[in-house]
């Protein structure tokens, strides 16, 4: 509790301080690419007569949004002083996106993983400690994303005077789910503006996919005030608004898979970033208030929905981000009205799932 | 004042340290009889570890121990059930994580604990902000909260954990999950600056394993918790015997 307070007080003074924010945003612009463009996926609109754009995480430094997150965050690491960050990771993408952005700045890293992920994203792990990280494999649990965020906040404790936890999504206790979502919500800032410049004023819908709930807390920002309805994704095996109810878990109060007893139930996911049982508690306001809606889609609708963006516009996205895709193809025409407009957040590339897609694709022949 | 604090200090008074062992409730069939035999072998109070699928503040060996509970099928309701009995009067002080009473009900956890004789609650992911609601049920039902101070916890926090506490203060000797153990904690320095601002009795816990260091953090307390070393031993197939003989040598040693 100490160290949430002393990063709420170093995250405040921080993020109105002109000099770290320039500084965040000279990096996410010569180190991490941004800003990512907008691009309109002509064919794929056609096929399901709705208007859709991307906002192109998958473009990014590491692959996915990620990185916006962990740029503001390794550079608040050393504004505490601190010379070490831990973080928990699931498809490996924070993970790959930590180890990165504390290899810039000369922070050691260690990233707590569970060991069937370990697995499922074995090119990952490498990726990590060819960045210097150290890949430790949790095997507690479930040893999927919820264990590998109860290994890093027991590591944590351990080490908060000179280790900072770089936490991954919208999720965990007070400031996290807040800073991340400042730190993501140059995603939705940027897009707004990209839209306007394309003649868009203001998207019908704005979809994309959620686990913990970062780059859907960072699109929706941009968002938030215009007349558009924001649509969230998860999992159904990891559907915390779909199947969860309120519950207390990592430091938060939120939406939660849990059983009769309260005991926290799996998440089982093909995509590893979603495999979580819980979801940011932010988002679980926007779910009950209804200002944001949130749909589940299964397994099954994913990897067709990768092959369908791969093949009708040349981009192959995330297993996570497929899930948001896969809703795009099934309610066009049905949720999604012929004609919206629709801005899709491409929140991730698809390479580092191409393996399990592949030994999938071959199962189905 | 609650009933386990008025008992607490009346120990105290006496000049006798505290042992209070931990269990894992359900961790196998015959967990009732290794509560039994703690307090024969010289307990003075027992926490009572109520299974949760998440303990983020527990190392490997009560990991395993509420995992294999869980398996068992381990319930509040099952174990409040085993509890109520049990044939000793040794006071007893329930250990989880919030979600289970949030998940329960509040006042029906608080309830349910009383009626089972438990006298006391510690919930280490319940920071003082957000626990009111659950200090309102709890008082309802006289049960004491216990709150924990680490070695890092700031001098202001410090004073405020340790005014809300009740029964006791539980002074973590070191920055770790419970299990870890190391040569030379900072139980001494946690409880003088506790005392410095309240005289509850206040215990030591967290990487206690050894009759020695039990001594040690005795020297400068006014209890010891034993959890993770006694928890191993029922891991290890130990049954009440090995519990009786695990606990009078901590009895021994602090004596």
């Amino acid at each position: 509790m100490p160290a949430c307070l002393e990063l709420e007080t170093a995250f405040i003074d921080a993020w109105r301080d002109p000099s770290f924010t320039n500084e965040y945003r000279q990096v996410l612009r010569e180190f991490a690419g941004r800003p990512t463009p907008v691009t309109p996926l002509d064919r794929l609109s056609e096929q399901l007569g709705i208007r859709i754009f991307a906002k192109r995480e998958d473009l990014a430094h590491t692959g996915s949004h990620k990185i916006n997150n962990v740029v503001g965050q390794t550079l608040l690491t050393k504004r505490m002083g601190k010379n070490r960050v831990i973080a928990e990771t699931g498809a490996g993408q924070h993970g790959v996106a930590t180890a990165t952005a504390s290899a810039r700045l000369g922070l050691e890293c260690t990233v707590y993983m569970g060991e069937i992920d370990t697995e499922r994203q074995a090119l990952n792990v490498f990726r990590m400690e060819l960045l210097g990280a150290t890949v430790v494999p949790v095997t507690s649990g479930s040893r999927t994303l919820k264990d590998a965020v109860n290994e890093a906040m027991r590591e944590w404790v351990t080490c908060v005077e000179d280790t900072h936890y770089c936490l991954g999504s919208v999720m965990g206790p007070h400031p996290f789910p807040w800073m991340v979502r400042e730190m993501q919500s140059i995603i939705g800032i940027e897009a707004a503006q990209q839209l306007k410049d394309l003649g868009v004023d203001t998207p019908d819908m704005v979809v994309a996919c959620v686990g913990g709930g970062s780059n859907a807390a960072g699109v929706f920002a941009g968002f938030a005030n215009a007349p558009t309805r924001l649509v969230g994704i998860e999992a159904a095996g990891g559907s915390a608004v779909g199947k969860g109810s309120p519950g207390v878990l990592h430091g938060m109060k939120s939406l939660l898979m849990q059983d009769e007893f309260g005991q926290i139930e799996e998440a089982h996911s093909i995509s590893a970033g979603l495999d979580y049982p819980g979801i940011g508690p932010e988002h679980a306001y926007l779910a009950q208030s209804g200002r944001a809606e949130y749909f589940a889609i299964g397994d099954s609708d994913v990897i067709n929905a990768l092959q369908v963006l791969s093949l009708s516009e040349g981009i192959i996205p995330a297993l996570e981000t497929a899930h948001a895709v896969a809703w795009l193809l099934q309610e066009a025409g049905k949720e999604i009205p012929l004609g919206a407009t629709v801005l899709l957040n491409l929140s991730g590339r698809g390479d580092k799932d191409v393996a399990q897609v592949r030994e999938i694709l071959r199962g189905q022949r | 004042m609650k009933s386990l604090e008025t008992h607490l200090r009346a120990l105290r008074a006496t000049g006798r340290k505290a042992l209070v062992p931990y269990f894992v409730a359900g961790l196998t069939p015959d967990w009732i009889q290794h509560v039994e035999a703690a307090a024969h072998a010289g307990a003075d109070a027992v926490e009572i570890g109520i299974p949760f699928s998440d303990p983020m503040m527990d190392g490997v060996v009560i990991q395993e121990a509420v995992l294999r509970a869980l398996e068992a099928g381990t319930t509040l309701d099952s174990l409040c059930a085993q509890l109520a009995t049990l044939s000793t009067s040794v006071p007893l002080i329930a250990m989880t994580y919030y979600n289970i009473f949030h998940h329960y009900g509040l006042e029906r956890s608080a309830g349910k604990l009383q009626s089972s004789g438990v006298l006391g609650a510690i919930v280490p992911d319940l920071p003082p902000e957000e626990a009111s609601d659950w200090m309102k049920a709890s008082t309802s039902h006289d049960i004491a909260n216990i709150f924990l101070v680490a070695p890092s916890t700031p001098p202001q926090r410090l004073g405020r954990l340790a005014r809300l506490s009740e029964g006791f203060c539980y002074a973590s000797a070191r920055m770790a999950v419970t299990g870890k153990s190391s040569e030379s904690g900072e139980g001494r320095r946690v409880v003088e600056s506790i005392r410095a601002v309240s005289d509850i009795p206040t215990y030591i816990g967290i990487g206690i394993s050894t009759p020695d260091q039990a001594r040690e953090a005795s020297e400068v307390s006014d209890g010891v918790i034993v959890g993770s070393a006694l928890v191993q031993v029922i891991l290890n197939g130990g049954g009440a015997d090995e519990v009786e003989n695990f606990v009078a040598s901590f009895r021994r040693s602090i004596d």
